[in-house]
């Protein structure tokens, strides 16, 4: 049956355009410029779905996005607003909360069992005994409402984010938020104006002619203005501190959704109003329609909402939906005016309305129910403000305390009722009075910042708020009928229950919101808050003043979870040499910020190769610091353990930091280039830490240092060359700089040429244990120093590795890494750091901790630890037991197995009590196993006098 | 997010700022008890009130500075704010 209507004079569907989709697979056609509900509803869809709790019947009611019934599947999207979602060609859309169908639903036997399932049923029923909980997750499950997601096959793209600065920011598109965004354009602000449907013009869109006409005037001079932009499909999710706000956008060329974070200088907050259903015994039965929903349908989609229609008015909009059945050829079976004390009782059929009782006694045979018994202020943004609105009983609705914060203004039906023009006029006073308000804040905030060229524009002069407030129209306080009957439709909480809940003690609107689900639901209270106040008003006994709201918080309406992730926008940091590596067959690792060779192919093998050979690694994530200036020794004293005053020029130096709770926090090789010049390397990771903390000391504590901190970690590519064969092969590559173990020894530093390229520093230190040469390169001819090196050093064997072979070099050498063999609780005696520390400076970071520390005799020791079994490899963080039992002793925190020895080898953290060398200690592997090790003498487990990197 | 006034950079969103905390007063390291020092490590006003606090200006001119801030209200001192 097609309830399709002849053309409507305010149409906004394209007949030239049919769509084609499907409805429980049943294929139907619409109208491109449709909803889905509307295209449904013209084609004689009565029954959406079925409600959350008792799984009844429903059918269209409000018929925008907040319509509680209208939540449908569509395509591997769950949840969609029927009632606001426009319909496209191709669209798959189904019911939810339905098995095994629509028509026949098992679980509305809940219905029947509707008086044990009041308030509070699931508390009360499901507590115990709790052993059985797992049991009642799985069944209630299957009784959940919403959707199916398909997270492992959506497609749905890239989300995305937009940062906006826009000097006034109108949350609405209605005559209100036009008339605003007009103004406040006129006066030369900025103005991002928020609709939340698809088209502009708020209410005006279903009035009549000359409503129509203005919109369509409004809402060009929007699109036209050039201080203007429009965002339609879009919602004021959010207002926060400093006027933050949300807005989502829906439906944007590049991204299903995308968050537009705003910081505005004013926002116009202009939602209007939203409809307010009526309590009666039925009125969640299909055919029960709010009288905005009847006008919608009629006069935006041309679809006959029924046949024979009983209206109950008490306002404006009543009436006109009565003129608008009329026009339609729906009967009007009776109008019932609420102004007059007239009204609904209550309303029965099953899956439609079919008999209408009223207040004066009348029994009326109908399909159709329409009310308009008031308005709901959706006044979330100014909760989120800080606001408490205020009920007006003579205009039966909340109102604005008043109490904003200056960058935040009222336009429109949420202040007030009028005409269109009124409300426009209410607008646009309140748009100039926002545009003054922001570029007076512009100006401030430009010629704030040193930097900014001054404002060559003058700063406006203050306006007073001498706007004429909107009158308020008288209301008849129309909440519920002499039955009961459904308040939180999404939900399934009836006036009953709140009663109930009431009676319970829960006679507080906050703690009944929390016992009852009331306005949890999806439509967050948008259509129920005010009469959950109400039916609570009655049921204690007292003023709907007295009762207060619960309080509105973001989001406004919802918004996917793509769209709050939104796009990743951290780079990932690659050296110079990383296409080599890749090139190369390096196998990826990600560390950090930076991407890394892990391999390229047989860690083993470049391990062992560079033992007997020379290897090659790109160590550029280690962090660089060139610091310079006379005052440079002093502050690492202040940051390192050991002392740094007397390091020569041309020297090298090891040094641990230690944060002031003692901890330790990074280490490195700090070398001095010049009198007044210094290199500090830190770890891969700590590279921005440390620079901050060294700014953070040099700003805060010695502000009279003369110290510079410049970071080069990206601008020095690193490369250490290690082997036996390492300086046999730079010889035939560096210039100027003698090489030789006396011109050059361990833990020295030279500048000279590598390959050609000027002003290389090469340092002599060991990560791995081998003789080793680290070259800080130039980035820009790092990739020709690398493969120089590969080229001159073939017959010597020279091969690159990667950081897995380089964690194998330095565990058989036994050098911890500060966070794997060290973690937040770690401090100096425990790293082994012993005669490195000087506790006899003045002045150095953590001080007072390292002395108390070192005072201490209960702080775990880091130690070598070798299995009794060579095969076993402990697994990284395996806990150290004490025997059999399971009292934690320690853990091993590095472990591998050594190519070198051919045997596995690990670092751990052990209690004091298990220090010593020689001691046996037992490790419980992941699987349960408990197996035997022993404590070595050295943390290194190769060469621990140093001779292989002396020579 | 909050706007931190930076004093080079100008209202700056507060993600483009590091919060290092309540200013504190370092005892000397040298002669300070261990209480004393622990006071400083751990211990905060934390009032419900204009408090004085440093931030780092991470993402500009990478900065140091102090602003007041109230706590409750989020109104930075001597800047315009809501």
């Amino acid at each position: 049956m097609s309830n399709r209507l002849p053309t409507q004079p305010g149409e906004v569907i394209d007949r030239s355009k049919s769509l084609s989709f499907t409805w429980n697979g049943r294929a139907v056609t619409g109208f491109e410029g449709d909803t889905i509900a509307s295209a449904l509803a013209a084609n004689g869809v009565d029954v959406f779905g079925r409600s959350m709790k008792y799984h009844r019947k429903r059918g269209i009611m409000t018929a925008d996005h907040w319509d509680p019934n209208l939540f449908l599947q569509v395509g591997d999207e769950p949840n969609v607003r029927a009632g606001s979602r426009k319909l496209q060609a191709g669209m798959v859309v189904s019911t939810q909360n339905v098995w095994p169908s629509l028509k026949f639903d098992l679980a509305a036997a809940n219905q029947l069992l509707g008086r044990f399932l009041s308030s509070g049923f699931y508390y009360k029923t499901f507590m115990r005994p709790r052993f059985l909980w797992p049991l009642y997750q799985k069944v209630l499950r299957k009784f959940a409402p919403g959707g199916e997601i398909h997270w492992k096959t959506s497609k749905h793209g890239a989300y995305d984010k937009r940062y906006a600065h826009p000097d006034v920011l109108v949350a609405g598109g209605g005559p209100a938020g036009m008339g605003a965004a007009l103004a406040a354009a006129d006066s030369g602000a900025r103005v991002m104006l928020v609709e939340h449907y698809t088209e502009l013009g708020g209410h005006l869109r279903w009035g009549d002619d000359a409503q129509r006409a203005r919109a369509a005037e409004l809402g060009s001079a929007c699109e036209a203005h050039p201080n203007v932009e429009v965002l339609v499909d879009s919602t004021v999710t959010g207002r926060y501190d400093h006027n933050w706000i949300a807005v989502n956008q829906r439906s944007h060329p590049i991204a299903p959704e995308r968050l537009v974070k705003a910081r505005a200088g004013v926002m116009v907050v202009a939602p209007g109003l939203i409809e307010r259903p009526y309590v009666f015994a039925g009125n969640d039965t299909p055919g029960v329609l709010l009288a905005g929903a009847a006008r919608r349908l009629i006069n935006l989609y041309a679809v006959r909402p029924g046949e024979k229609a009983v209206v109950m008015t008490a306002n404006e909009e009543g009436d006109a939906a009565v003129a608008d059945l009329d026009r339609a050829g729906v009967e009007v079976v009776a109008v019932l005016d609420a102004r007059k004390g007239e009204g609904i009782v209550s309303v029965e059929g099953k899956g439609r309305v079919t008999k209408v009782t009223t207040t004066d006694g009348r029994t009326l045979s109908a399909d159709t129910v329409v009310t308009a018994t008031g308005w709901t202020a959706p006044t979330s943004l100014l909760n989120m403000a800080g606001d408490r609105p205020i009920y007006d009983p003579s205009a039966a609705r909340y109102f604005s305390s008043g109490d904003l914060p200056p960058n935040l203004l009222v336009a429109g039906g949420v202040d007030g009722d009028g005409s269109t023009d009124d409300l426009e006029a209410h607008g646009r006073a309140t748009g100039a009075l926002a545009a003054n308000r922001a570029l007076r804040r512009r100006h401030d905030r430009v010629s704030q910042t040193a930097r900014a060229n001054p404002p060559t524009w003058e700063k406006p002069t203050e306006m007073a708020d001498d706007r004429t407030p909107l009158a308020r129209s008288a209301h008849p306080e129309c909440y519920r009928s002499s039955t009961h009957g459904m308040v939180d439709f999404s939900e399934d909480v009836s006036s009953k229950d709140l009663v109930q809940a009431s009676k319970e003690g829960f006679d507080s609107i906050e703690l009944m919101k929390r016992y009852t689900t009331v306005t949890m639901g999806p439509a967050q209270g948008k259509l129920e808050t005010v009469n959950a106040a109400a039916v609570l008003a009655d049921a204690n006994q007292v003023a709907m003043a007295d009762i207060g709201t619960t309080v509105w918080r973001p989001p406004y309406s919802p918004i996917s979870l793509g769209a709050l992730a939104g796009r990743i926008h951290e780079p990932v940091r690659r050296s110079a040499l990383q296409d080599w590596h890749e090139a190369h067959g390096a196998s990826p690792l990600l560390a950090g910020q930076w991407i890394r060779p892990d391999h390229y192919g047989d860690a083993m093998a470049e391990a062992t190769n560079v033992r007997s050979n020379v290897g090659l690694i790109d160590v550029t994530p280690l962090g660089k610091l060139d610091l310079r200036g006379p005052d440079v020794p002093k502050l690492l004293e202040l940051v390192y353990v050991n002392k740094w005053q007397k390091l020569e020029v041309g020297r090298v130096r090891y040094g641990t930091m230690v944060a002031e709770d003692g901890v330790v926090s990074d280490d490195g090789v700090t070398g001095r280039l010049g009198e007044n010049h210094w290199l500090m390397t830190t770890t891969s990771s700590g590279a921005g830490a440390v620079w901050e903390m060294l700014e953070d000391w040099l700003q805060t504590y010695k502000p009279e240092w003369d110290v510079h901190v410049t970071a080069v970690t990206g601008g020095l590519t690193s490369i250490n060359v290690a082997g036996p064969n390492s300086r046999t092969l730079l010889d035939r590559l560096v210039e100027d700089v003698d090489l030789s173990a006396e011109a050059f020894p361990y833990f020295s530093v030279r500048t000279g040429a590598v390959a050609g390229v000027q002003n290389c520093i090469i340092w002599r230190i060991g990560f791995t244990g081998e003789l080793s040469y680290e070259i800080h390169v130039p980035s820009g001819h790092a990739l020709h120093v690398w493969e120089a090196l590969l080229e001159t050093g073939a017959d010597l064997g020279c091969a690159p590795f990667g950081v897995e072979a380089q964690r194998i070099l330095r565990l058989e050498k036994g050098h911890y890494i500060v966070g794997q063999d060290t973690d937040g609780l770690s401090k100096a005696p425990t790293a082994g750091l012993g005669g490195l520390v000087k506790l006899d400076k003045t002045d150095t970071l953590g001080l007072p901790e390292l002395k108390h520390a070192y005072e201490r005799d209960d702080l775990p020791i880091l130690v070598g630890i070798q299995t009794v079994d060579g095969t076993i490899v402990p697994e990284e963080a395996a806990q150290i037991v004490d025997g059999d039992s399971n009292r934690i002793m320690g853990r091993i925190t590095s472990s591998r197995m050594s190519p070198t020895l051919g045997r596995s080898i690990c670092l751990g953290q052990v209690d004091p009590s298990l220090s010593a060398a020689g001691t046996e200690i037992t490790v419980l592997m992941a699987d349960g196993k408990r197996i035997k090790a022993t404590v070595q003498e050295h943390h290194a487990h190769v060469d621990h006098e140093g001779a292989r990197q002396r020579v | 997010m909050i706007v931190v006034p930076c004093p080079n950079c100008g209202p700056r969103n507060s993600g483009d700022l590091r919060p290092a905390g309540e200013v504190v007063s370092r005892p000397d390291p040298a002669t300070c008890s261990l209480s004393e020092w622990r006071e400083y490590l751990y211990m905060r006003h934390n009032p419900a009130d204009w408090v004085t606090e440093t931030w780092y200006c991470r993402g500009g001119c990478r900065r140091y500075f102090t602003i007041e801030r109230n706590t409750a209200t989020n109104e930075i001192r001597g800047q315009e704010a809501s």
